[in-house]
Order: C-alpha cells, then structure tokens, then sequence
C-alpha cells in the first residue's frame, strides 16, 4: 500500500525467498568472499568478452536461485532486471535464454533496489505470484563505457571507485522465509550540482540523504527503528557526507551505517575509495546482508542504493550529475 | 654528470605532471596535451634546444618533447618554403614517433588480451 509521498509499505506478507549470487576474482578474494554462491577466478568467467562475461554472472545467479528452490522459468510470473551498461545488453542477452515476462530497468547503480521495489510491490499487490529482482555489473565493461578501456592505464585519483564485477539475483513473493520486506522508498532525481566522475560520493550522498529522510516520514518513524542503515556505493567519500547531511535534519544515523562499497573490498586491495556499481549492493546485500539478518546478527535494515545518473557524453557538454537512491526495509521473521 | 641531470630534469618534468593530476580535477588526457603545448610553446624562444643541451634524454622523453618536434619541424620547413611550410613540416620529426606507437599498439592488440 502506498503511504507517504514516495513510499510502499507491504502489509500482505512479502519476504525475499531466496537470492543467488556470481562475483569475479577481486570480490571473492575480499571480506565477504565466503558469502557469494559463484566464484571466478578471472574476469572473463570463461567467455570471450567482458559483456559476455557479465551475462554469465547474471545467468549464473539466476540458475543459482532456480537450483536453491527446484523452480523453472515458467514459475516466475515477472522479472525486473538492470545492469549499467548501454541499453543493458548483459541482462537482455541473457534473459533471451528465458521466457519470462521481462521489464529492463536502469537505475545506474540504484538497479538493485529499484527491481527488488517493484517485484515487492507486484507480488504485495498480486500482480505477480513470483517476481524475480536481477542486477549486475562489471568492471571491464564498466570502465570501457563510462571512462576508458582498462588497457588506457591512466591513473586514478584516490577518490574514485572500483566497479564491482558481480550479479545478484532475488526472488520474491508470499512464501513465508526468514527475510521479510517490510517496506520500500522510491527515490526522487536530485541533483546536487557536483560535475565530477571520479568523485561521486558528493554528487549521491544528498540523493540517499532525501529518499532516507523521506522514508522516516512517510512510514512515521525515524533512525532507532532500524539496527543497519547501508548505502550501496557511497564508500570512504560519501559516507561522512550523508550522515552530516542526515544530522541536519535531526537524523543521526552515524553508529548504525556502513556502506557496500567499504563492506565489499579489504584495506588491502587497490579499490580507491571502495567499490561502486549497481552489482556492488545487489551481491551485498542479497549475499551478505542476508546471511546478517538469517543469524540475527540485525533484524531490521534499509538498504538504499544510490545511482549517479549521467553518461560520458552529457558530462561533456557541461551539465552536473543528477542523483537517485531507492530504498527497502528487510526485517527478520522471529 | 648527464645522467645526474637527465633523472633530475625528467623527474621534475613528471614530477609536474602528477602534482596536476592530484591538485586539479584534470584527466591524464588534460596533462599529455597541455605538456605537448607547452613543448611547443618553449620551442619558440629556443628554450627547449637549451633543456634538451642541459639535460639530454630527461628533455627528450616526456611527452614535453613531442611538442617540441612538431613546432621544430614546423619552423625548418618554413624556413624553405615559407608559409606553406608550416604545415607541411609539422610531422617531419614526430612521424617515426607515431608511426612506431601505431604498429607497436596493432601488434600487441593482435597477440595480447587484456586481463582487466
């Protein structure tokens, strides 16, 4: 049911299902590697190029979840799926392998939980009995479409991010698991006139700022509600931005906050600032979050994904970066 | 003593480059070009011919240099055929240069993959 001006809460028992997720080499030697379904040792998980290679980690996780739960394709009533790159093409290219009634979405690196909203939303309204959530990205593909080829070896400054080489897909609907979602808060585009690329923390941090405010008001609640509040790719340079930001409206969220981008990678990997990319808090989240709230180490999270929305071109003739940042509550089932 | 003074002056020259590149918002692309510019510019006075005496390789392999060539080449031939010759000389000096770069690039292409 919608409450507020950019909310859904989900009173008809909405849980996440099961989730699945692929990662490559760089995520599954990090701090969360044991918690990724899939593993690659090198980026090109065994294609010829790197899009190829991003299909196959979409493919891998939505196999990985039709595997965990005996389900086939004809058991999914609808699919929302995006990943960054030009017209979406991994995710296209793989659900050709599957005949799903499919939506593409494209929220730059907010995908994830945008599709996780709507499926919540389809199967909340009955629209859909299963409604499956796919996102993906890719390092390689990333870097030749939004900057330049890796090979360019042009060096960065420590601001930038690392995109995640990662896809997680999740299943939703009404059969009761541990994993319920609560609630959801679509974003509004928020431009907070930063013009840089490689330092997008600034440009994001006010767009996650709004939805989490926005949030609290719209479901009459604020920051003690939840014991996790994690941002999908804000790292080292947005974090301290959204919680000064957060402070100014009255929110303190500092003890319970933690980022994708910080959790995905150690201190000893050259990630820059952290990782970014809409697979950063899909493997996140549907990997690692999950395991967090299954042993109760938390019981109530809003994950909000932030997405930068620009492309190489516009920033060329001298606009600023427009921002969004959807959000969803998982609670545990006691 | 040239090679004391080729590291000093080579380092310097990058030394200049990566201070822009951590200070300013520029992108490497920012700093080849404007080094190519200034090369050039210094080769108007003569002050480069002087770095290059001074310092031999540590002038003549940063990017810097490539300006240099150009305008050097430039000015030769417009020296025999005047205005035209501007134009016709640029690519005098540099052509091995990029020539070199093209055919080293399509030979790796052909036999490397990028790891990523």
């Amino acid at each position: 049911m919608k409450v507020g001006r950019q909310s859904w809460k989900f009173n008809n028992d909405v849980y996440i299902q099961e989730t699945a997720t692929a990662v490559g080499p760089m995520e599954a030697q990090g701090p969360l590697g044991q918690y990724f379904d899939k593993k690659y040792d090198n980026s090109y998980c065994g294609k010829k190029t790197w899009e190829q290679a991003e299909s196959q980690l979409i493919r891998d996780a939505v196999e990985g979840v039709f595997s965990k739960t005996n389900l086939k394709e004809k058991d999914i009533s609808v699919v929302f799926a995006g990943d960054l790159i030009n017209q979406i093409v991994p995710t296209h290219y793989t659900f050709r392998d599957f005949n799903i009634p499919f939506f593409g979405v494209y929220g730059a690196c907010s995908t994830s939980m945008e599709s996780l909203l709507l499926s919540a939303v389809f199967v909340d309204s009955d629209q859909a009995k299963i409604a499956m959530a796919a996102t993906s990205s890719h390092n390689m593909t990333a870097e030749r479409q939004y900057r330049n080829p890796t090979e360019y070896g042009g060096p960065k400054p420590d601001c930038a991010q690392y995109t995640v080489t990662g896809a997680g897909v999740a299943l939703v609907s009404h059969t009761a698991s541990k994993i319920k979602i609560e609630s959801a808060t679509a974003g509004i585009i928020v431009d907070a006139g930063q013009n840089n690329p490689n330092d997008m923390g600034p440009a994001m941090a006010p767009a996650a700022a709004q939805t989490i405010k926005q949030h609290f008001e719209d479901l009459q609640i604020d920051e003690n509600y939840y014991d996790l509040i994690v941002t999908g790719d804000l790292a080292k340079g947005g974090s301290p931005i959204l919680i000064d930001i957060l402070k100014g409206d009255g929110y303190n969220i500092k003890d319970i906050h933690d980022d994708c981008g910080k959790l995905i990678y150690g201190n000893d990997q050259p990630v820059f600032s952290g990782g970014s990319g809409c697979g950063c808090c899909a493997v996140v989240t549907y990997g690692f979050i999950k395991e967090l709230l299954k042993t109760k180490k938390v019981k109530k999270v809003l994950i909000v994904a932030t997405g930068a929305l620009l492309n190489p071109i516009i920033l060329q003739q001298k606009e600023t970066i427009p921002c969004i940042a959807h959000a969803v509550a998982l609670s545990v089932v006691e | 003593m040239i090679f004391l003074k080729a590291f000093i002056v080579g380092g310097i020259i990058c030394a200049i480059g990566q201070f822009i590149l951590d200070y300013f918002k520029l992108t490497p692309a920012h700093v080849t070009c404007s080094f190519v510019v200034i090369g050039a510019a210094l080769d108007v006075f003569g002050l480069y011919d002087r770095l290059i005496k001074f310092a031999g390789a540590g002038a003549q392999l940063p990017i810097m240099s490539f300006g240099h060539s150009v305008m050097h080449g430039a000015m030769e031939k417009s020296e025999q055929l005047g205005f035209i010759g501007i134009g016709m000389g640029m690519f005098n000096l540099t052509a091995v240069g990029i020539t070199s770069a093209i055919l080293f690039a399509f030979f790796t292409a052909l036999i490397f993959k990028p790891k990523g």
